[in-house]
């Protein structure tokens, strides 16, 4: 018998011999000693105070008829801050690196002797690309993220898990979940390594294959320019600011929902299992740190957030451009998929462009919209707006940028279908990366994929659907 | 402002932890602060917030004090060492087989009593530990007062009250941290309970035999107490030879994975 196995074999006796309440009696030492050192310790002066402050919020912020409302409350004062604050900076930026930068780019580069395809290849392909995710990207981060890191530091977010701890936990899911779900809003990558808190594999299964359905920064862009463009745009102009963002928290809500009704499906399926236990702890609410918290989130969040976005972006731009100067036959190669994926897109309400879209900007969502616009200004040969093809553009004013659409067939439904799909579609080829390497298993990260996809796909269609027999 | 600008002793190296001479492990539940005493030793912005399990992969980052290199190493915060969920694990792994110099446990002042639990078990893997009272700030609102001198007694390590958000206290946390390290200080940790004789023979017993087939490991005494408990995760490190190889190197599997996770979030 090898030394190890008798090491084994010598504990298995012995444990017999002290008996089965072994476990449980040095537990309970344990408990006892830390209990008698602390009473030896500590001594608390006299009786609280009767108003306890902390008490007090926390019943209204976990109340059963408050708790929710203030909820959305927030996450909706939140963004219509992030949506009215981020317009200013930025055009500002565009103005900076789209307007001024990138003519004296391709100036240089002309000067240079560079031919036709390098200027267009570096500078309106790969350039562009990233001064678009730079100017779209830059300002909603640096603005979202503080307000939430705050709220975090404060001690609300744990509240919020409280709220829907009791949900998580009907859907065969983990409470925890609802703090994963949270991280999610920020970036679903970071969000899927932030699972590891929870203890289950299972669990934590279920809360990686949902945590697509937090709403990431990376979406916003494409959700506040649609509910703008199309939705606050049938209010009048003075409500159309809170319209968009309530838009948009409408979209939220429906995100969290679907991560409900997909836990609870994937809990009665494939993930069978009961919920297991565990006791939700309420930190005490500690004043923010203001300025550590704006210099960390800015540091820490929006660059690195930002700087792999604009990593994707390179060669993303590449791709953009080389499909629409390509040409095979009497098209570019851009316009050949656009028009053999339009069938599959007015099915769903969509159109060949967004899907094309899709396709290219698989590693960053940042760069949908711009993608969008420039192949839709590609395919309708409008003249008069952006620089030609491949060249992804920003138009001044929103209602531009309608302008485009609405030439290129968009309408309301087209809009609120965009909303519904860059909700539900796959997670961005970071996320499954990290998927991938937090779970060791290329079924799961599949399933990751193709299980929020398809149901992006059902949603639009039915949407569509309903659409066509209500209008 | 801030007591710690003003002592010329500490140099923060941020994210530089080549070459250290002592190797800090932090420990401690979540939520208490952990990664603000790393921030505030360190000199890095490591994002810190308010909620249990913020901190779910290591990080380090590196100091000298009194011209020595200090490595410092935040671990997820855990109420125990005897679950095993991913990141309770890291802590774990490391304070038993990563052979800190010196472990420093953060513990909530206005929880005293659930943080001992913890502080306890890590007394019976190791020695060298210094308790970092945190949040004295939020006791004192609370009207809490911790005797930390008796607290020191019945511990047999040295207590140190901090308000790691301020910077206070954090000199004296510095100079602990030397004292133990250095050997100056020698700790003489009480432990217990588990101390009852029917199973200090057990636990003997098999301590013996360990020792046998691993002589390089460095926590027999809590390895032989997990084996007693009937925990499978340690019986299979055993049966595999896994903890051999743990315990001699630090190039081992533990170490590597909590490198690689370290590396994820940077």
């Amino acid at each position: 018998m090898s030394s190890r196995e008798e090491i084994l074999k010598t504990a298995e006796n012995l444990r017999w011999e002290l008996g089965e309440r072994f476990h449980d009696l040095t537990v309970e030492a344990l408990y006892a000693e830390a209990s008698r050192i602390a009473r030896k310790t500590v001594s608390a002066a006299g009786t609280r105070p009767g108003f306890d402050f902390e008490r007090a919020l926390d019943r209204l912020v976990t109340g059963k008829w408050t708790g929710f409302p203030i909820m959305f409350a927030l996450l909706g004062i939140v963004f219509w801050i992030t949506i009215e604050g981020a317009n200013v900076p930025s055009s500002f930026l565009a103005s900076v690196l789209i307007d001024s930068l990138h003519p004296l780019l391709k100036e240089t580069g002309s000067s240079f002797g560079f031919p036709w395809w390098l200027n267009g290849f570096l500078f309106d392909g790969m350039y562009l690309a990233v001064a678009w995710v730079v100017s779209v990207m830059l300002p909603p981060m640096a603005i979202f993220f503080p307000l939430f890191t705050i709220a975090e530091d404060f001690g609300y977010l744990p509240r919020v898990a409280f709220n829907l701890d009791a949900l998580f936990r009907r859907a065969g899911a983990h409470g925890k979940q609802a703090l994963t779900m949270a991280m999610g809003y920020g970036c679903n990558a970071a969000a899927i390594i932030s699972t590891r808190i929870i203890d289950s594999p299972r669990e934590r299964l279920i809360a990686i294959l949902t945590n697509n359905f937090s709403l990431c920064n990376g979406r916003w862009p494409t959700q506040i320019l649609m509910a703008t463009i199309f939705i606050g745009a049938l209010a009048p102009p003075l409500l159309s600011s809170a319209v968009s963002a309530l838009a948009v928290v409408t979209v939220v809500v429906i995100g969290v929902a679907m991560t409900f009704i997909v836990s609870w499906g994937l809990s009665k399926t494939i993930l069978k299992g009961q919920a297991s236990f565990f006791s939700l702890e309420l930190p005490p609410y500690r004043p923010p740190r203001i300025w550590q918290t704006v210099y960390t989130s800015v540091i820490d969040r929006t660059l690195i957030v930002l700087w792999r976005a604009v990593v994707w972006a390179l060669p993303s731009g590449a791709v953009i451009w080389l499909v629409s100067n390509i040409h095979v036959g009497n098209a570019s190669i851009a316009e050949h998929a656009i028009a053999s994926l339009d069938p599959i897109g007015l099915l769903v309400g969509l159109n060949g462009v967004i899907l094309l879209a899709y396709i290219i900007a698989i590693p960053a969502n940042e760069i949908v919209i711009p993608t969008i616009l420039m192949l839709t200004a590609l395919v309708t040969g409008m003249t008069g707006v952006g620089s030609g093809a491949g060249v992804m553009f920003e138009l001044e004013s929103e209602a531009a940028t309608a302008e485009v659409l609405r030439a290129g067939g968009w309408t309301l439904l087209t809009g609120i279908n965009l909303m519904l799909f860059s909700l539900l579609h796959n997670p961005c080829s970071t996320t499954l990366y990290t998927i991938y390497k937090e779970t060791g298993s290329a079924k799961w990260t599949t399933l990751s994929a193709l299980l929020p996809l398809s149901i992006a796909f059902v949603v639009c269609f039915l949407v569509t659907q309903l659409w066509g027999l209500l209008f | 402002m801030n007591p710690l600008n003003r002592d010329e002793r500490l140099v923060r190296h941020g994210l530089d932890a080549s070459s250290a001479d002592v190797v800090i492990a932090l420990a401690g539940n979540p939520n208490v602060g952990k990664s603000t005493v790393f921030n505030t030793l360190t000199g890095l912005k490591q994002h810190t917030g308010n909620w249990p399990g913020k901190t779910v992969v290591r990080a380090e980052g590196s100091y000298s004090f009194n011209r020595r290199k200090y490595k410092v190493v935040d671990l997820p915060g855990t109420y125990s060492l005897l679950s095993a969920s991913a990141d309770e694990e890291i802590a774990r792994d490391f304070i038993l087989f990563g052979r800190p110099d010196v472990t420093v446990v953060v513990v909530d002042a206005t929880r005293l009593e659930r943080n001992m639990n913890l502080v306890l078990q890590v007394l019976e893997i190791t020695e060298k530990v210094v308790v970092a009272l945190n949040l004295m700030d939020e006791a004192r609102r609370h009207g809490i007062t911790v005797d930390d001198r008796s607290l020191m007694r019945e511990l047999g390590v040295p207590v140190v009250p901090l308000v790691a958000r301020t910077g206070e206290g954090v000199p004296a946390l510095l100079q602990r941290i030397e004292e133990v390290a250095t050997g100056s200080y020698e700790c003489r940790p009480r432990r217990v309970w588990t101390e009852s004789p029917k199973l200090r023979k057990a636990v003997d017993r098999v301590v013996e035999r360990l020792k046998r087939a691993f002589p390089t490991l460095p926590n027999a005494r809590w390895v032989a107490l997990r084996l007693l408990e009937g925990d499978q995760r340690i019986a299979e490190a055993v049966r595999t030879g896994e903890l051999g190889r743990i315990a001699s190197l630090e190039g081992t599997a533990v170490m590597r994975k909590a490198k690689e996770d370290a590396r994820v979030v940077a």
